[in-house]
């Protein structure tokens, strides 16, 4: 091993006062939405989280990223372990088996088998010695996806695990990815299409249906849609103030605090938080990217994108779905939703790619 | 440096600058679909999130009380509350079911099936469980407020009406305000609103409707209030007090003990209806909820019409009483002397064809006092010929009938007093002379209804001033319809009527002791004596013929007109003339008890034990009926210093 040369003087701290003023308007809207209900005080607990984020993103950035690919098959079969095992003793939340405890705090395993993943398919790329992905290669790294994919799958949650198809999909383009692997990879999905559907679970079908056809049931899945949109239309350009919102206050946007704080945001805040808080977003997963392209080397570069690829789906899945424009699923908005779990895979991952960052100049 | 990528720093930079550029393209979409709602959208949005926030509650305004000419309470109102089902959590909705069925005592497919029929309708608007909460209901919802969130208790006024039919055509009824009276109340009325539909109900609904308040609620997502923007609150319906005497009424209503018919009483004086029955009639508090809609269609199918209101709508012929509007035509018209007699062998052949007299044996010579105590046909056939169709017509209309009273009441019917004209007009034929006999004895194509005949003999006896009958005891201006009568005609005329009862007259039997009471019997047929004849005498009469009786008292100057009508009643001595007995006697009961005397109301007819009393009127005595009741004795006493004494009013009648 070489000798550790690096100071925290080099970290990047744009990225991680982007990070903090992220989470300072998540807070925010947290401590707006769940005040005076029984759920008051959660933004303390959040703050929390973030505290120990940080501390969790100082300890990964100091190793050496390289040592964490070195160990990336030993965390794979941790993870894939972990997993089965809270299929298995797991406890139920919000109708997924995806939870367990440690330590008296319920973790959500899958959170942090993203970050596993991320770190596998960096190793799996990186090692990949050709410009272009050959099929063999392609098929090895979907089926190293795919393993654990499929058993966040059986929890059931859907959501968590079509977040960490681009991690694959970004992963395999940077590495040369092939138009006709391309083409062939989305015509197989979509011949798949019609097995996966038979696989959703009822209410699944009916937020995708409602999605297609929403004016048919404006009352039940389409209703949380609707709320959602009336809470962000209703903000309008500076927004009703924080715990002035009507929508988020009185409780008509379904998880304000989580999965719809978008929503609260726009609101309380209207078009112009939206828009800070969007660029804010941006800017995080811009410099993700020009992180990438500083990297030392291929894995690092794998390794940042991977995180920008997962942190990316997630930002904008989550906006999209609060004013209607994807299917509504379970996914938190990084950094802003109410979620231990959620909130220490981003420190981590953010973690991951300072360590990336400090060592750009090595060698 | 063993690692075996370490060599490996070539990095896919134009695919990494491609992907940031397809970043910024993606978050410029969603900028714009931001801005889009939250700029170009917003005021649509931010109405549709006022609309989520703040429900708007109805506050139901009580109707106006009824009150009788002394204060009592008719018709008042109790506070109801009707079960509501909050639908805004499906999935609570669904895990409670079973309990919520369970305790409101309602089956939960019944509460599926109407969940499934309002399926479509906003969701915010909750569905009706139950229209009426038993105590039961309402101690099963507070006790689980808490658990059971979707359970609402809504207050409505609803109507609490005399039981069994007591005075229900007069009172009416409410319901749901009709498309057309909401489209004529020019924007007062919206769907839903309950309002008077027949009777009385509906003539002053305007007095009595109060306006609905409202109440603007922050409410919850789960529709649950959180606080109160601001109140508009309810204006209560007016009361309003009519000139139905109860007592009356209810000797009136016992008189007629479910026989089909009608009885109407009234003051000749002032056109004050002092009772008004028809039966059969429907038992009101039906309505007050909401009437089931086999019973509505049960009461408009029942061959004997229970909806009819007979007193006003009934138009019937008048059978003997119109003898009285025959003497006066004779007497006013001077065609005929005073002393005009013929001979009654039992019939009359006019225009080549019998007529017979109700008397087989015949009443030998009569003349017109005579032909009015024995309800002599033979002699009116003669007079009916001298006059002829056009002149009794004439008098018929100018004495009160062939045109609507007047009655506040919605729905009165004119009745008919044929005419040359009118046949050929109505029939395009001639008037052929033959028809003028049936027409002098009340039958033929002439009709009335009850009120017409009170008002009509009430007009007569009080020398030809028709007072426009009303029901608002402060209805002004009563419309008044002057025919003065000869001082010498309505002598006569009232001569006759005193002898109907008080000498050996059809009425004898009824007779008042101390009281001038006179009238007319009447027995009118429904079909010819021809037809009768053929159907075979006896059996058939009896299914055919409506008894008639008319009387009032005193016999000068009358202050109360009785009108009863027994449909196949018989013979209007028998059937009818009781009933009107009991009424007046009712009524100089009650004027005794009140100038100090002896009050007793004997009945023949009725059993004091199944009268519906006004403490029994009010099963549950709300509050506000309570103070009303308690008010009741002082008002009754107040009015007695103004009462002008009976004498009195008797000689001054002109002027009231």
């Amino acid at each position: 091993m070489r000798a550790e040369r690096i100071s925290f003087r080099d970290l990047d701290w744009w990225l991680l006062a982007i990070a903090l003023a992220i989470c300072t308007i998540g807070i925010l809207e947290i401590y707006s939405a769940t005040q005076n209900t029984s759920l008051a005080g959660m933004h303390w607990r959040q703050t929390g989280w973030v505290a120990l984020g940080l501390v969790g993103m100082f300890l990964l950035a100091r190793v050496d990223y390289h040592a964490v690919l070195d160990h990336a098959p030993l965390l794979y079969l941790l993870s894939l372990a972990a997993l089965v095992a809270v299929l298995l003793f797991g406890e139920a939340r919000y109708g997924a088996r995806s939870w367990i405890f440690i330590a008296g705090q319920s973790l959500q395993v899958s959170e942090l088998v993203k970050l596993v993943i991320i770190v596998v398919l960096a190793r799996f790329f990186s090692e990949v010695r050709t410009d272009q992905l050959t099929l063999a290669d392609l098929v090895k790294a979907t089926v190293l996806t795919a393993v654990p994919l499929g058993l966040i799958l059986l929890q059931p949650d859907f959501g968590t695990a079509v977040m960490i198809l681009p991690a694959l999909g970004i992963g395999a383009f940077l590495a040369g990815l092939q138009w006709k692997h391309a083409v062939a990879a989305f015509l197989i999905v979509l011949l798949l299409l019609p097995v996966g559907w038979s696989l959703l679970k009822p209410y699944q079908k009916e937020r995708i249906y409602t999605f297609f056809r929403p004016e048919e049931n404006p009352q039940s899945a389409g209703y949380q849609t609707l709320q959602s949109k009336i809470a962000v239309g209703s903000g309008g350009f500076w927004g009703k103030g924080i715990g002035q919102g009507s929508q988020n206050q009185l409780g008509f946007v379904p998880v304000r605090w989580s999965d719809f704080i978008f929503a609260a945001v726009a609101e309380e805040l209207g078009f112009s938080g939206v828009f800070i808080t969007l660029l804010l977003l941006l800017a995080l997963l811009l410099r993700l990217v020009q992180h990438a392209q500083r990297a030392a080397d291929r894995a690092g570069m794998f390794l940042v994108m991977g995180v920008a690829a997962v942190l990316g789906i997630h930002v904008l899945w989550n906006v999209a779905m609060v004013i209607g424009y994807v299917p509504v699923t379970g996914i938190p908005l990084p950094l802003m939703s109410y979620g231990g779990s959620a909130t220490l895979f981003v420190f981590l991952a953010l973690g991951l790619v300072m360590s990336v960052r400090l060592r750009r100049f090595v060698n | 440096m063993s690692y075996w990528f370490g060599n490996e720093h070539r990095l896919p930079q134009s695919r990494l600058t491609f992907l940031a550029y397809l970043l910024v393209g993606l978050f410029v979409v969603l900028v714009l679909g931001y801005w889009k709602l939250q700029v170009l959208e917003a005021d649509y949005y931010a109405e549709l999130a006022e609309r989520n926030r703040i429900r708007t509650v109805p506050i139901n305004a009580p109707r106006g009380k009824i009150l009788d000419r002394e204060g009592r309470v008719l018709v008042d109102n109790y506070p109801s509350f009707s079960i509501l089902l909050l639908r805004d959590d499906r999935g609570e909705i669904e895990r409670t079911l079973p309990q919520i069925a369970a305790g409101l005592n309602i089956p939960e497919e019944e509460i599926r099936a109407r969940l499934e029929a309002a399926r479509h309708e906003p969701q915010f608007r909750p569905i009706v469980l139950k229209h009426e909460a038993t105590p039961a209901d309402i101690a099963f919802i507070e006790a689980h407020r808490r658990d059971l969130t979707a359970l609402e208790l809504l207050m409505v006024y609803r109507r609490r009406y005399p039981r069994d039919g007591f005075l229900a055509h007069v009172i009416g009824y409410v319901g749901e305000a009709s498309e057309q009276q909401i489209e004529r109340s020019g924007g007062r009325l919206r769907p839903g609103d309950i309002v008077g539909k027949a009777g009385l109900e509906r003539q002053y609904n305007d007095i009595l409707m109060g306006t609905d308040g409202l109440r603007r609620l922050v409410v919850n997502s789960l529709g649950r209030e959180v606080g109160r923007l601001d109140e508009k609150e309810a204006i209560p319906g007016q009361p309003i007090e009519i000139t139905i005497d109860y007592d009356l009424q209810l000797v009136a209503e016992a008189g007629l003990a479910g026989r089909k018919g009608a009885v109407v009483a009234l003051d000749p004086r002032t056109g004050e209806v002092l009772a008004m029955v028809s039966h059969p009639a429907p038992d009101l508090n039906l309505f007050a909820i909401r009437i089931p809609p086999e019973e509505w269609r049960r009461l408009n199918e029942d061959p004997d019409r229970p909806m009819l209101n007979r007193a006003i709508q009934a138009q019937l012929a008048p059978g003997s009483v119109f003898k009285i509007m025959m003497g006066a035509a004779m007497l006013e018209s001077g065609i005929l002397p005073e002393r005009f007699s013929v001979f009654c062998p039992g019939f009359g052949v006019f225009y080549g064809r019998t007529f017979r007299c109700w008397e087989k044996e015949g009443h030998g010579q009569v003349d017109l006092h005579r032909a009015i105590v024995r309800s002599c046909d033979v002699f009116f056939y003669n007079v009916g010929q001298r006059l002829g169709i056009d002149r009794i017509a004439f008098y018929a209309q100018q004495l009160g009938l062939g045109r609507r009273t007047g009655i506040d009441l919605p729905g009165e019917e004119a009745g008919l007093v044929p005419s040359s004209e009118w046949k050929q007009r109505a029939l395009k034929q001639p008037w052929y002379a033959g028809e003028t006999i049936s027409v002098a004895i009340g039958q033929g194509a002439t009709t009335s209804t009850p009120l017409q005949l009170a008002y009509s003999i009430g007009g007569i006896a009080s020398g030809g001033v028709f007072r426009q009958p009303h029901l608002l005891k402060n209805y002004s201006p009563v419309e008044e319809i002057r025919f003065p009568l000869a001082e010498r005609t309505v002598q006569k005329l009232a001569q006759g009527m005193f002898g109907v009862v008080n000498e050996d007259g059809t009425a004898q039997r009824s007779r008042i002791e101390g009281v001038e009471f006179c009238g007319k019997t009447g027995t009118s047929q429904l079909i010819s004596f021809d037809t009768l004849r053929r159907l075979g005498g006896h059996l058939a009469r009896r299914f055919t013929e409506n008894a008639w009786f008319v009387g009032y008292a005193p016999r000068v100057n009358p202050e109360i007109v009785v009108a009863v009508l027994v449909e196949h009643g018989e013979h209007g001595s028998s059937a009818a003339a009781p009933i009107a007995r009991d009424v007046v006697k009712a009524y100089y009961d009650k004027k005794s008890a009140r100038e100090g005397q002896r009050y007793t109301v004997e009945l023949r007819h009725h059993d004091p034990e199944q009268a519906p009393m006004i403490a029994e009127l009010q099963p549950r005595p709300a509050p506000e009926s309570a103070s009303s009741g308690a008010s009741r004795t002082p008002a009754a006493s107040r009015r007695q210093p103004a009462e002008p004494s009976a004498a009195r009013r008797s000689t001054d009648p002109g002027t009231r």
